[in-house]
């Protein structure tokens, strides 16, 4: 997951710059490619909404498979804002964030102490409690229904107002809320706290003995990426103009854990955006051939989690490096010793044990 | 006064008792060493000082602060490091990244979320100073998991080394090395030795008896001899000790 120092630390990477020019032109050639406007405002949010999960999954090594409960938080309180108070297309969307943060955080309290399966199972548990009140609290969640005729409203700039009726003005404002959390969450995993993200996953013990307190940092990785989910999640209920529990779902929550497994969010930063593509475009191109489209995806989803683990992403770094690597098979592989006392020995060699083999078995 | 203490500290896992009343005084500026044959209670000993098992009685004492039952990372942060008897690195980073997210002044900085790591230019200079301290020099940019054995054993004490800690617990460091690289070893705990306190956990005689200033013996969870390695030499349960640790009669 490392990038080049001067990669990592820049503002917009040349990787942001293409995206953003392919997704910008989307409007302009989606039709002419048998598919429809509304996919792209859809691709966008899931892709913010993966994006935000994989700081979870594949930046701090916790599976979450209760996501889906922050999403239609973002989706519920977008909608009763609007419904409620009164419509406001910027102040909807900060309070959903926030209320996702705020649930995140009281759900996080009790998940930090927690690694591996357990952290995993109380998600779940959690994730369907959050669910189960969506479907039961009628008189301000609709129940089963969800809430209907949520309200796009047009994005005031003090001196014009912009309608986000139609789907291409609404997939640009969209695009600009993904351009903004790619450009913050590209900041976050390259910053000190996104470093020490991945040093608790890999070494979680070793994290504690250098001194840092690992449970602040799942805490507020949790949080962070349940107000990413909450703030995708105000976007889609005004995509969709309604908000409902089943987005909630544990099924909608194994689905985000499946795009961005299948994308590569364990290798890369894009893993999530790849998956939620693969994934759309599978639904709509595999789907227009055969209803049983998810049973093929699936199907997918188990090869590659068998075969490899590391998605799409993991596939064209290892193609990318092998070419690299056969490009400079002549280079010295081994630099050379610098001085100062060296346990390592004067060529770096490996050392042998007693009985003169690997210890590392190397 | 002491730098740390630990005053008649009992553990026991279930019905078995691993620690019994250990007491133990290491000075500042000193190497000090724990000795032990397999089996002695010798690292359990060190995961109670260092804060990853809570004593069932007794007190810790660092500094003339009682650090009792603290977690291993609030030990850490009053400045005492250890490596590991398994390795214990992140495998996946860079050897400077290793050191790296180690480093003070970077732990400080650890919610900080905007501005990069890798653009601190100044922590990457300290954390490469700390790699050719231990002979790591030109492995910078070499992931942890792709090092060499005796590199990942030097990758563990710079590890710890990068937080510049007032004590410095290494365990087991000869674990895995053959007799050069144990002597290379040697000198590096020498050069270690004129800058920091030092409490080396070992079951290799000669290597400990060559650098620790006093040593505590332990064994069946006890402290059974302490002092110099001249005053140990004569002794005769320290003899028997490793003689049993070697398969030989006393």
């Amino acid at each position: 997951m490392g990038a080049r120092p001067s990669a990592a630390s820049a503002w917009i990477s040349g990787e942001m710059v293409c995206l953003f020019a392919v997704m910008a032109t989307l409007p302009l050639w989606i039709e002419a490619a048998g598919l429809y406007q509304y996919l792209g405002i859809e691709i966008a949010i899931w892709m913010i909404y993966g994006l935000g999960f994989n700081l979870l999954l594949g930046y701090s090594g916790l599976p979450s498979f209760g996501h889906g409960a922050f999403f239609g938080i973002g989706a519920y309180v977008f909608g009763l804002f609007q419904a409620w108070a009164f419509e406001s297309l910027l102040l909807g969307i900060a309070l959903a964030t926030v209320a996702a943060f705020a649930a995140g955080a009281v759900v996080a309290c009790f998940l930090s102490h927690r690694r591996g399966i357990y952290f995993a199972l109380m998600t779940i548990a959690f994730g369907q409690v959050f669910w189960f009140i969506a479907i039961k609290w009628h008189t301000v969640t609709g129940g089963e229904d969800g809430l209907l005729n949520i309200p796009r409203p047009a994005l005031e700039l003090g001196v014009a107002s912009l309608p986000l009726g139609s789907n291409v003005a609404l997939f640009y404002f969209v695009l600009l809320v993904f351009a903004v959390v790619v450009v913050a969450l590209w900041r976050l995993v390259h910053s000190p706290f996104g470093k020490v993200l991945q040093a608790v996953r890999q070494n979680e013990e070793r994290a504690r003995f250098v001194g840092y307190n690992v449970w602040r940092f799942k805490w507020a990785v949790f949080s962070l990426s349940a107000a990413v989910a909450g703030l995708a999640g105000s976007l889609f209920s005004m995509a969709q103009q309604s908000a409902y529990p089943d987005v909630m779902s544990l099924h909608a929550s194994g689905v985000i854990v499946m795009m961005t497994l299948i994308g590569g969010g364990f290798v890369s930063f894009w893993g999530p955006v790849v998956g939620v593509a693969v994934y759309f475009l599978a639904r709509d191109v595999l789907g227009a051939v055969t209803e049983t489209w998810l049973l093929w995806f699936g199907l997918v989803f188990v090869v590659s989690v068998l075969f490899k683990p590391e998605g799409i992403a993991g596939v064209w770094q290892e193609r990318v490096s092998g070419v690299l690597r056969l490009r400079f098979a002549d280079a010295p592989l081994r630099s050379g010793r610098t001085g100062d006392v060296s346990i390592v020995g004067p060529e770096h060699g490996e050392t042998k044990d007693a009985i003169g083999q690997s210890p590392s078995g190397r | 006064m002491a730098l740390f203490e630990a005053r008649g500290i009992h553990k026991r896992f279930g019905h078995q008792v691993v620690l019994e009343n250990i007491d133990l005084s290491f000075e500042a500026g000193r190497l000090s060493g724990i000795m032990g044959p397999n089996g002695a209670g010798k690292t359990t000993c060190f995961n109670v000082l260092t804060g990853a098992f809570k004593p069932d009685r007794g007190r810790v004492i660092f500094d003339g602060e009682d650090i009792t039952g603290r977690s291993p990372d609030a030990i850490a942060r009053k400045g005492i490091s250890r490596s590991f008897q398994t390795m214990s690195l992140f495998d996946e980073y860079t050897a400077l990244e290793n050191v790296l997210i180690a480093l003070p002044e970077v732990r400080g900085r650890g919610f900080n979320m905007i501005e990069p790591l890798a653009m601190d230019g100044e922590a990457a200079d300290r954390a490469a100073a700390v790699l050719s301290r231990v002979g790591l020099s030109g492995r910078e940019h070499r992931r942890a998991g792709d090092l060499a054995y005796g590199e990942r054993r030097a990758l563990e004490i710079a590890v710890a080394l990068a937080a510049g800690p007032r004590l410095l617990f290494l365990d087991e460091p000869t674990s895995g090395l053959g007799a050069e690289a144990t002597a290379r070893l040697a000198d590096l705990v020498l050069d270690l030795k004129r800058d920091y306190s030092i409490v080396v956990i070992e079951h290799d005689m000669r290597f400990l008896f060559g650098l620790a200033d006093t040593i505590s013996v332990i064994h069946w969870g006890q402290v059974i001899a302490g002092g110099t390695p001249d005053e140990l030499r004569g002794n005769k349960w320290v003899q028997r000790s490793m003689l049993a640790d070697l398969g030989g009669s006393p």
